[in-house]
This record gives structure tokens, sequence and C-alpha cells, in this order.
């Protein structure tokens, strides 16, 4: 018995444990559970058990599931589906509100159930998970009340097959059914192997408020679970979990025409500068890398100091570590709580020795750790050179690395050294400083002079290999959505590529043209040294150049040297493409003789001309939004653009299909390396010197002639393109998006359609040349 | 002196000569400091015992405090008399605590002989506030007079005010060299600074008033007089609070701190112990470091430790009044 008398000589905090005796109730009642289709829970199957990582004892058994239950769950789902969508969005709006209310209502339950299963601290999924899965339902039950308003003519996607991590197990399943539900989807959600019992829960508050039967179905098992959702006849896929899986997942996907998001790893900066306040950014690091046990895809985990500030920093780090209380998660004084499991507990130990191996020092807390279950004591390592394997791979432990940088563009150079672009954290007092390098840093999500924050009013999501698409806000409702496809139009013929001298094709008395590749602003001769003849008719209209993997290599070099691009004003853009219109317009005849010629359409240039101004127009008002987040925080939505793209155009409407896809890319400030239609790229070559009278930058445009699926696959390969569109075959579609998972640059892929008409312009095309870059910024003195 | 401040002595702040650089560049960013202060709450829980023993640590660290203009001599006798017997018998024997008794008593000057006849034998100190409290727009020498009056008179602690139109105005060769001298004055009293964070608005200004205020020789950094719109908040305290470490870091010299004003609950007890156990350390939890400038906080506390000896709910009129 602990005598008052005693404690007020040690000051100790005691034990303050929160009670879990209503959980371990309904888990000693449940026992055994099967999986969640159409509105009940099925019989146990073959069950694997889930552990307490913090004690390793038995919390429940669970279903794993067969090909034959992920099935039975998209049939489910599947039947659920019209009369879902059909409601009202009033209807569906009651239907999230009753959820968010009673999630509310249960929320000491989850919190505590989802202590014990993913051993984080209660500190946590009481003040942080419970809250923000509460919020997400509230603000989703708000776009299913709005859709016909703020999506006019959008629809549900149908059946979304959605894949969560075990890191916040309850509020990424929030993420993922909160917005499918408002927008008139279906789910099957499998919750991950090591964290299943907070998603079984939330089944039951389904069945508590009465949700129809089959809206929200929960199947749960390992990864060859998740693999049959992957492969059943979903509309989309939504994966949060590691790069790897994410990968898998996009060429399992590939040519299926499911819808994908991707919600990956990271390796985020967290960069302090020398004016910033250093303790503030201490505590950045504590709700960084030391929240969650360092299991957060988008924790800052690599501290970038200036050299300036760097033994200040190291010290005053040091000390707030030796505060972190480590132990029992369900106490109420825990910081750190247990690692989910052994796996990858022995995964943290391994990455952290690796890096002591190659020359770093490890800083660690001198924690007690407790006798059993899962622990890490948390720390960070110093003297972390880019070169060492912890600078690059994902921890996901509560460890940091600390580098310094010197200058502010040092600083930025090494955080976007990284394959990954989830997150960053700026911390600095000069706002204009801040501003310019979160503009700089390749991140979906920029915090300044903060860290971790979350609001379901702001989209969340990763550039680079951290994935593509958002969640929350009104851009992770757009990825639950689709506007109506236009209707499809079949693929013209490709036309033969032929290298060898053709004959008998005499050309007129004229002086004979040459096209050429057009690289970096200037006409350059193929690599390879071939061209192709061009036919139409029976006719041979030209010799077009027979572009290779090295044409695509020299092409991308250029696009990246021309990153002005990016940063020129829309309004500077703007001009450049009313320029272009203006060229064309004055040459208008000869375009239309040409494409009268290969006995394509003259209209096409007038609808050329058309859709640059139209995208002129855009260059300078497609712009971003202000989030409603938190009060006293300007949370800024940003479009970006990708930066190098590449665009394979189809082989009908050679010119206007060049100019719908280019005029957009370039107008949102992209570059783009272009493979105009295989059949006719004539039409495009004599583009060239347009282009050159019309001030556009060397290097924004690039064009390379040739095999065009070929090419499109070195662009899909190659590491240094972000994005890829391809209007073209289903082969060549299925191939571009399997490449394309090498980086996991984001694909679109586009049918052929009548290039006339409304469906070849729009926003569609700019919110596909842009990814939303979404930057808080608190504020108060 | 309590057997505590024997234990722990330590060499006395002799201040430093004038710093700017100590202080001129150290940014506070204002909303990551409200979010630790937030945050704190949620980090750290006291239950039981543990709870109990904080609170009376709360009592120990009190300067319960009068400083009305109508104190008269038994007011303020009828408050030291509180500051000897702060809890109710039942309560101290359900602790199984000998004793216990308040920081100090702060008064007024010239309350301060009234003051020391009650708490004669107590080994309570009194405090008193100085220099034209609370405003201090008073002639410097009327401050300093003022100063020496109260030590003549018996206090032991001296809470002096700060200039705010020099610290708003970033004066601060003229603050210190004010400060300087009114520590001075003090001799061997203690001085605790009040800043009046509540007037000097900003986190920046506060931290850097509070650097000004250790350099030139204080004792204790204490917020508030308690008659400003704003009094003691956990993101001053905070600011304050992290001024002091570095302070100490740079010259090994340990500074008290002093909440003041606003704080009225138990709860508010607890909230700034724990920021001082988790941004300074055990050391910040003694009366030698550490005091809470209150008065109605010691009615919450006797209750919610009532109920914690007793199991029921207490009423406060079942407790002598302060």
């Amino acid at each position: 018995m602990a005598l008052v008398k005693d404690i007020l000589e040690s000051m100790e905090y005691g034990p303050a444990p929160e009670a879990a005796g209503e959980v371990l109730a309904w888990l000693k009642a449940r026992g055994r559970f099967g999986h969640f289709i159409n509105g009940v829970f099925g019989k146990p199957g073959k069950t694997f058990i889930t552990h307490n990582p913090a004690t390793g004892d038995p919390l429940a058994e669970v279903t794993q599931g067969s090909g034959a239950d992920v099935a039975a769950a998209v049939a489910a789902a599947r039947a659920a589906q019209p009369a879902w969508a059909a409601l009202a969005g009033h209807e569906r709006a009651r239907w999230l509100y009753a959820l968010a209310r009673h999630i509310q209502k249960r929320e000491r339950f989850l919190a505590v159930l989802e202590v014990l299963d993913n051993g984080k601290s209660i500190r946590e999924t009481r003040d942080i998970d419970v809250p923000l899965v509460v919020r997400h339902f509230y603000h989703h039950a708000g776009w299913a009340e709005m859709l016909a308003d703020e999506f006019p003519g959008a629809e549900a996607l149908g059946v979304c097959g959605q894949i969560i991590p075990w890191n916040f197990p309850l509020l990424m399943l929030a993420w993922k059914i909160a917005p499918a539900l408002a927008a008139g989807n279906t789910v099957v959600l499998k919750p991950a192997e090591y964290t299943p019992l907070t998603a079984l829960a939330f089944a039951e508050i389904c069945a508590e408020v009465g949700l129809p039967e089959g809206v929200v179905n929960i199947v749960t098992g390992d990864g060859e679970t998740g693999a049959a959702l992957v492969a059943a006849q979903v509309d989309k896929i939504a994966f949060t979990g590691s790069t790897e899986v994410g990968r898998l997942i996009r060429r399992a996907t590939a040519g299926t025409s499911k819808k994908l998001t991707l919600e990956l790893g990271g390796k985020s900066p967290f960069v302090v500068f020398a004016d910033a306040d250093l303790d503030g950014a201490v505590e950045g690091v504590v709700d960084a890398i030391w929240f969650n046990q360092g299991q957060v895809c988008c924790a800052g985990s690599r501290v970038l100091v200036a050299e300036a500030v760097e033994d200040d920093f190291v010290a005053r780090l040091t000390a707030r570590l030796a505060k972190l209380r480590l132990g029992d998660p369900l106490d109420k004084c825990t910081d750190i709580g247990a690692i989910v499991h052994p796996v990858q507990l022995a995964r943290i130990r391994d990455l952290v020795a690796q890096g002591e191996a190659a020359g770093a020092r490890l800083v660690q807390a001198e924690c007690q750790l407790p006798a059993k279950g899962s622990f890490f004591a948390p720390g960070f390592m110093t003297g972390v050179h880019p070169a060492n394997p912890v600078a690059t791979e994902e921890i996901f432990g509560p460890v940091a690395t600390l580098t310094s940088f010197r200058t502010l563009d040092e600083a930025v150079e090494l955080a976007n050294n990284t394959r990954y672009g989830l997150a960053a954290s700026i911390w600095s007092e000069n706002i204009s400083l801040a501003l310019d390098v979160a503009s700089r840093i390749k991140a979906g999500v920029v915090w300044v002079n903060s860290t971790n924050l979350f609001d379901a009013g702001a989209g969340f999501g990763g550039m680079r290999e951290s994935g593509f698409g958002r969640e929350g806000g009104r851009e992770g409702m757009g990825a639950y959505l689709r506007q109506p496809e236009p209707k499809a139009a079949s693929e013209a013929a490709a036309g033969a590529l032929n290298g060898a001298p053709v004959p008998g094709a005499p050309e007129g008395p004229g002086i004979d043209r040459t096209a050429k590749l057009y690289i970096g602003g200037a006409q350059k001769r193929p690599d390879g040294g071939y061209s192709y003849a061009v036919a139409a008719g029976g006719k041979t209209l030209g010799l077009a150049p027979l572009g290779n993997r090295k044409d695509i290599r020299n092409a991308v070099e250029a696009a990246h040297k021309a990153s002005g691009w990016g940063k020129a004003t829309g309004h500077n853009r703007a001009q450049v493409l009313y320029y272009i219109a203006e060229n064309l317009a004055a040459r208008a005849s000869e375009f239309a003789a040409r494409l009268a010629e290969a006995g394509g359409e003259g209209a096409e240039v007038e609808a050329a001309i058309r859709r640059l101004f139209y995208y002129a127009a855009q260059a300078d008002k497609f712009d971003g939004a202000v989030h409603s987040t938190k009060s006293a925080h300007v949370t800024l939505a940003m479009p970006e653009p990708w930066g190098v793209m590449g665009i394979a155009c189809p082989n009908a409407a050679p010119l206007l299909g060049f100019v719908s896809l280019v005029a957009p890319a370039i107008a949102m400030g992209n570059r783009v390396i272009a493979i105009p239609a295989q059949s006719m790229p004539l039409a495009v070559t004599d583009l060239y010197s347009v282009f050159d009278t019309s001030d556009l930058p060397g290097g924004v445009v690039n064009i390379v002639t040739g095999n065009r699926d070929e090419l499109a696959k070195t662009l899909a390969q190659h590491d240094d393109v972000a994005a890829l569109w391809y209007c073209g075959s289903r082969e060549g579609a299925a191939m571009v998006e399997t490449e394309s998972a090498g980086n996991l640059k984001a694909t679109w892929v586009l049918a052929n359609r009548d290039w006339q008409g409304q469906g070849a312009q729009g926003r569609g095309f700019l919110e596909h040349a842009t990814q939303i870059k979404n930057i808080w910024v608190p504020y108060g003195e | 002196m309590s057997s505590d401040a024997k234990t722990h002595a330590f060499a006395r702040n002799t201040g430093v000569p004038l710093a700017p650089d100590w202080f001129e560049k150290v940014a506070v960013n204002t909303p990551a400091a409200v979010r630790r202060s937030e945050s704190l709450a949620g980090r750290r829980s006291l239950k039981k015992e543990w709870q109990a023993a904080w609170l009376v640590n709360a009592i120990r660290c009190m300067d319960l405090t009068t400083l009305a203009g109508d104190d008269t001599p038994d007011r303020v006798a009828r408050l030291c008399a509180k500051a000897r017997r702060p809890l109710a018998d039942h309560i101290l024997t359900g602790l199984g605590l000998d004793s216990a008794r308040t920081g100090a008593v702060c008064v007024y000057p010239t309350m301060v002989a009234p003051a020391v006849r009650a708490l004669a034998g107590s080994g309570i100190p009194v405090a008193s506030v100085a220099t034209g409290f609370p405003s201090g727009l008073m002639p410097l020498k009327l401050r300093l007079a003022e100063i020496r009056y109260a030590v003549d008179e018996g206090a032991s602690e001296i809470d002096i005010v700060i200039s705010r139109a020099l610290a708003l105005r970033g004066e601060w060769s003229a603050l210190y060299d004010e400060i300087a001298a009114m520590r001075e004055a003090s001799g061997g009293a203690h001085m605790k600074a009040i800043l009046a964070t509540g007037e000097l608005r900003t986190l920046r200004t506060v931290y850097k008033a509070s650097m000004v205020a250790m350099q030139a020789g204080a004792d204790f950094i204490k917020t508030s007089t308690g008659k400003e719109g704003v009094n003691a908040t956990l993101p001053v305290s905070l600011v304050m609070a992290r001024a002091l470490r570095d302070y100490g870091a740079k010259t090994g010299f340990k500074i008290g701190f002093k909440p003041a004003g606003g704080m009225k609950t138990a709860k508010d007890a607890l909230a700034w112990q724990v920021l001082m156990m988790e941004e300074l350390g055990r050391d910040w939890l003694r009366p030698n470091l550490f005091r809470l400038g209150a008065s109605s906080m010691l009615g919450d506390i006797e209750r919610q430790l009532e109920h914690f000896v007793t199991g029921r709910y207490a009423s406060s009129s079942r407790h002598a009044l302060a």
C-alpha cells in the first residue's frame, strides 16, 4: 500500500490504469468471430488468434477469410449497392450521422479495445484516434447530404474493396468507409490481421444502428484474404499499407479498370531551421516519431536540423527523451506503448542494428522494459549519412534519424532525397522561408511548425512511392465518385512501322520535308537513325523518326531541365497557350490540308484552337482551397503539377487528340514527353515551328514519335517520370499500369473518344494533371 | 526553514551581466506552446494516493495570499491561521501525515507585521508584494523604499513587479538595472519578479522579460499579480519554465517559478505541478523552487482530500475559512 508520506518524497505518478473489464467481458462473450457479411456475423471458420501485444495474451479468435468468404461479401455488397446509391443524399447522411453518434456513445469501449489489440496508449486512442473517427463520420454525413450539389452528375463507383493497416485500425476504417458510404458505394473491408477487433466492434455498431444489410461487410484474414479481395469483382481498391504490397496491388489490378488509391509508406522529413522555436520543435519530434511507437506512415522520421543549432537541439531532444514513459498502454501516464507484434519488433531491432553498423549512434531512452510484451525504447540516431540504410528505409518504430544541413537549399535537397513523398514538417519562425520550403518539398501533406495534424476536412495522401489519391476533404470524396465516362470510340489502326525504304512513292516537286523528334526545344534526329513511312490511303505521306528508349531518356532529361515552367504564373502559361493557338490559327489551312491528306478531318484544327483557349483560360483559374479544419489553422489545398509526365496519344484525331491531352497538362505546369499518334505523327511534328514561335520554353513539350506502346512502356518504367496518361489499346493500358508499379507513378488510362465532343475537355483533365498538397499553417502570437 | 529547504539547498542566483543574446533570438511559437500545454493534461494522470500526495504537495508549495484593499490585521491573522493548519485534523490523520503548512503567506507591506506576529514560531515565511504593486507605476526611489520597508517589517520574501513599459518598449538595459536595484534592496530576502504576463501579451516578450529578470538576480520568476486581465496560464508558465531551464543550463543557477492568479481548483494544482515535473523535474516540486500563488485553490484541495479520506463528497462549509 502506497503511503502519501512516501509519495511526497518521491513525487512519482503512480499507476493510473484505464479499466478494461467491459471490453474483456465482451471479448469473452464473443470468443470466436466470423465475418460480418450482409448484416450478420457468420459462423467462425478456420480461425487465428489475435493477441494483446503489451502482454502477449490471446484476446480472441477471428476467422481467416477464404476466397469464398470474400466472394460472398462482395456479392452481398453488390446486391446492396443499387438501393444504397439510390437513397437520397439526405438518407445516407442520416445513416452516417447515426454511425457517428453511436461511435461517440461507445468511445471509451472502442478506445480500450484498440489499446488491447494494437498496443498503442490509451491517451492516443482516447484523445486522438476515436475523436478523429467520430469527426470523420460526421464530416462525411455532410458530404452525403450535399453530394448532388457539390458533385453534380457524379456517380458512386459501386463496390469498394478496402484493405487497412494495423497502425490506426479504427481510424483507417473510418477514412475508408465514411467517404465510400457517403458517395453511395458499398464496401467490403479487410482489417489488418494483427488488429481486427475494432473493425468487428464497428460491425456490431452497424448492426446496432440497423444499417441496411450488405452496405458494410467486414472480412478478416491475412494478406491472402487481402489478395482475394483485390482479385474479386470490385470496382475500386483502396489500400493503406506498405509500399511493397501497394506495388503488388498496382500490378494485380492493372488493366482491370478497378479504380485504385494507395496510401503507402514514408520517410518524412522533419526540418528544423536555426530560427525555429527549438523547444516547440522538440515537442514536435515527440508528436512525430514518438507517437504511436513510431508506427505512423507519415511520421517525421528524418529529422533534418540546421548545423547552427544542432548541438543545442540534440541536447534538448535528449533531455526530452528521458521524460518519456514506456509501459502498460492502458495506463494514462504512458507515452510509449507496445509495438504491434513481435515480427515488427524484430524488424525494428534489425534496422536499428544495421544503422549502428553503418556508423550511426543510437541515443535511446533508458526505460525499464516490461518483462513481457513487445516493447522498444524510443530514441533517435545521430550521425546518419544519406547512404545509411536507416536514412532511406522506413523503420516504422520509435526511432528517428538526425542529419544536419547547412543551407536552405541543402535542407530541401535532403528532404527530397527519398523515394517517398507522404508528409513533411517544417519548423521556422520565418513564414516566407517556411512556405518556400513547403512549396519545394515533394509531399502530399506539409505541416508548418506542427506535425501529425489530421482532420476529416483536409486531404491526406502521398506523392511518389507513398502512393496516390487523397483521403479526407473534397479531394477524398472525389476518389469515391466517377463522372459518367464519355462514349468510347474504337481506336484507329496504329499503322505499320516499316524502317526500310518504300520505293515507288515519289515526292512532289517541292523540297523534301524532314520530321524529327522534338526534345528540349530543338529538333533532334532519332538515336537509332531509323525512320518509318507514314502512309494513308495507300500513299506515303512522309517519313517520321522511329524513336527509341534513348530518345525517351533524353526527352525526360530535357523535361526535368525545364523546371521553371512549373513555377511560372498561371497567367504566363496562359499567354503561351494563347500564343500557340494564335500561331496555329495563322497556319490553320496548312494543318487542315495535312490532316485531309491523311484522311482526317480539317475541323480538328479549329477544335484544337478552341481547346488551347479553354486551357489557357483555366491556367490561372483551376486553383486550390482553404479547408475548414481546426481553429487558428490555415489548411491550404494546393493543386501542384506532377512535374514530368508522359502522354501517349490516341491514333484517332492525330492533332486534336494530342492537343486535348498536352494542353491541360502544360496549363497546370507539367512538362511532358508526348508520343503522338503512331499512325499520323506528322500532324504533330508540324507543330514544332508553332511552338518555337510561341515562346514555349524548350523542354516543356517533348515529342518522340514511333512505336507508341513500346515508347509508353519505357516511360512507364522510367523512375523519374511522375505520371503517365495513356490513350490506346486495352493491352497497352494494362501494360502501362503494370509497368508503372516500379515507382508507383500515377496513371490515367483514357478510352479513345469523340475528340470533338464534350467528353474531350474539362476539369477532369486538370484534376488528373495535378495532385493536391495540403499545407497546414497554425497561427497565433 | 523547512527540512526540505535544508536538504535541497543550492547556491542563490547572483545574477549575471545583461546578456541580450541569450534571449533576443529565441523564438517562441505560440500554437506549439499551446499544443504542448494542452496535451500535458492528457499525458499524465494522478489517481488515489498519488493524487492525494500531489495535492498535499501543492499546499506545501502554496503562497496563501490576500491582496485586497480591505485587508485588515485580523483578516491577515485568519489567513495565517489557515496557513498553519491548512487541513482539518481528520483529513491530515486520514492521509497519515503529522503536519502540513503552506509555503508562505503573501500580503501587502503594511500587513507584513501582523502576518509575522500571527505566524511566529510556525516557520512559515511572510512574502510581501512591493514596488508599487500591482502596476509598478511609482518612482523607482519609492519602489525601492517600499522593499526596504517590507524587509524591515519582517518579510523574508519580496514579490516585486517589473515595469511593463520597459519590457513592451524593449528597453532591456533599463529593466535590468531596475530589477538589479530591487534585488539589492531585497538584501537577504528572496526576490520574486512578477512579470505581469497578461500585459506583456506575447510569449516572446514573456521569455525575454524572464531572462532579463534572472540575469538581474531574481530568485523566482512569477507570472502575474492576480490583478491583470489574464493571469497565470499554462502556455505562459511553459515558456517561463523553459526560460529558467535555459538560464540554469547557462549559469548553473536554479531559479524558482511561481504562477499566480486565476488558478482556483485542485485540478489546476495538479496541472501546474505536472508541468513542473515534465519540463523541469523533481526539484521544482519543492517550495524552494515552486510556489503557487493562490487563495481559493486551498479550499478546493481540502474538499478533494476530504473525499479521498472519507469517500464522501465534501462541503466547504465544514472546513475552516482561509
